[in-house]
């Protein structure tokens, strides 16, 4: 948990750590991508705000019962992601209810941390991530669960795209939505659970629509959609590494800014695109 | 045996009840059409056939292996979602290219397998909806409202369509619409829905109920013949409704208003 800046390394170890950086980078490219393209088809981008935001009480859990970062942000998360698709339908408009669940989380959870004993926490690094100190056993953590969101939404594919087009027909081709939507959530909180550690809670639920929103004028199919945006996430996560370790800009937000200048390229492009 | 019935079925949404006290069922091959004032509980009937809707009480019987096409009322594809009319087809389960040929042609429209789905006309998204219903070759077709949105040429058309599928693949067809006129000429049998059965019987029947002209007034007769005021009247009335009755109008049945629910109940 050491800051990269002031760990004293040579120039063999720097590479090192930089390939960690980038490999932690592609792996959370892979775990967001194609999942945020099943939050932006579905329209739940505050659903992905509120679940990536429940990561910092995760991290106050985790600090106070001494659990791995991991395992306390990926209950936490997953908690909050089931708890908003219980009260999905209820009487408050559902963006409302997101929006006072991800701000409250992120509230609660900065408080949470402060008032830890003994801590002296490094709190940027948890809401922007510190890519640059991702150790080997992170690095086996995030590959993991990129591996095991993608086997999710893969081995779901079909019936995901079915329950999201239209529930009752899903329901009627004997696809059940709320067992896809139980799918995703799943799948939500293992990806932002290693995400954190990359970009932080507050940028996490860039890195799910960034790179979808910037792949859908290259898409005629939502499978060649997906591979886009996880191409896309792969250059942003190289490419802010890199201008991040040039410029000596904080890891997290030029990832993110990165995405950001990539879909501003492609919505340029996109009216060039139809015929 | 009716392909798929139900007995005291009531739904709730909720904790409003949209639904009390349904027994209706379909018998193979016919054309049965539900009608009713909005917020009658029709689309939430053929939910709760196409297994979408719980039963709050009562039971729904279908058909061992029954396979069911379904046609959905609307179908909001987001923008952000590319998807041709192939992969559209392709939901859940993967269908061999010849299947999909036919069912388009079937639905009679061709050539539309490579188009985006948001691209498609308001008539050629129903028909490419129908075709997705016609994959499993279906025992019973469902559809909700399936012309909202088409003019009235258009609707005729897909309702000639209807028929003609109907001919070729001997299912039965359910479906809810607004269409008087169109619809019900071509119904073997209209069912009159506001928060229960109010009448039931063939079109002619239904068009000539008091409940009917309480619900759609008389405007909708004149394209109906009418004549038929002693159909049927030989059945009790021993499962007459007890509940109270929420329109204004109360409940009696009109002369042929045919309750034919006990012999159907197989």
């Amino acid at each position: 948990m050491v800051p990269a800046a002031t760990t004293p390394m040579g120039t063999k170890m720097l590479d090192d750590f930089l390939i960690r950086a980038g490999l932690a980078g592609i792996g959370v490219a892979f775990a967001a991508a194609p999942l945020g393209c099943f939050v932006v088809w579905r329209r739940m981008a505050y659903f992905g705000d509120a679940t990536s935001h429940a990561a910092l009480p995760g991290v106050a859990l985790a600090l106070a019962f001494e659990l791995p970062i991991f395992a306390g942000v990926l209950l936490v998360a997953l908690s909050m992601a089931l708890i908003v698709t219980a009260l999905n339908g209820r009487s408050l408009g559902t963006d409302t209810l997101l929006g006072v669940l991800a701000h409250g989380a992120l509230a609660i959870g900065l408080v949470a941390v402060s008032l830890l004993p003994n801590q002296r926490v490094d709190l940027s690094a948890y809401l922007f991530g510190e890519i640059l100190a991702v150790t080997k056993t992170d690095l086996a953590i995030i590959w993991s669960g990129a591996v095991l969101s993608i086997a999710l939404l893969v081995w779901r594919w079909q019936a995901l795209l079915s329950s999201t087009l239209n529930p009752d027909l899903a329901t009627a081709s004997g696809v059940n939505p709320r067992r896809e939507q139980l799918i995703l959530t799943l799948a939500l909180a293992v990806t932002v659970a290693v995400a954190i550690k990359v970009v932080g809670a507050l940028l996490i639920a860039a890195m799910l629509i960034i790179p979808a929103a910037a792949a859908r004028p290259f898409a005629r199919t939502p499978e060649v959609m997906a591979m886009a945006a996880c191409i896309i996430g792969m250059i942003a996560a190289l490419g802010g590494l890199a201008a991040s370790f040039t410029l000596d800009t904080p890891t997290g937000p030029s990832i993110v800014s990165v995405a950001a200048v990539l879909f501003m390229l492609s919505s340029g492009v996109a009216p060039l695109l139809k015929r | 045996m009716s392909l798929i019935a139900t007995r005291n079925l009531t739904l709730r949404i909720g904790g409003q009840t949209v639904l009390r006290d349904v027994d209706i069922a379909v018998e193979r091959g016919e054309i049965v059409t539900i009608v009713g004032p909005n917020g009658s509980g029709k689309s939430s009937l053929l939910r709760a056939l196409i297994g979408a809707l719980k039963p709050a009480s009562g039971t729904i019987t279908r058909a061992a292996d029954l396979r069911i096409g379904y046609v959905p009322q609307k179908l909001q594809i987001d923008a952000t979602l590319p998807l041709t009319v192939h992969g559209f087809l392709n939901l859940p389960r993967r269908q061999p290219r010849e299947t999909i040929a036919q069912a388009l042609l079937q639905a009679g429209v061709t050539d539309l397998a490579k188009k985006q789905m948001t691209d498609l006309s308001g008539g050629q998204f129903q028909r490419v909806l129908l075709a997705r219903a016609l994959l499993n070759k279906p025992h019973i077709l469902i559809l909700d409202e399936a012309t909202q949105g088409l003019d009235q040429p258009g609707s005729a058309a897909f309702y000639r369509q209807i028929e003609e599928v109907r001919r070729d693949m001997g299912c039965a067809v359910l479906m809810v619409s607004h269409d008087l006129h169109v619809v019900m000429a071509a119904s073997d049998r209209v069912l009159c829905l506001n928060g229960h059965v109010c009448c039931e019987g063939t079109p002619e029947i239904v068009a000539d109920a008091p409940e009917y002209r309480a619900l759609f007034g008389t405007g909708t007769q004149g394209a109906l013949a009418l004549y038929r005021h002693e159909h049927s009247h030989s059945h009790d009335h021993a499962h007459d409704h007890s509940h109270t009755h929420d329109h204004a109008q109360g409940h009696t049945y009109g002369a042929g208003c045919n309750h034919a629910h006990g012999d159907q109940d197989a």
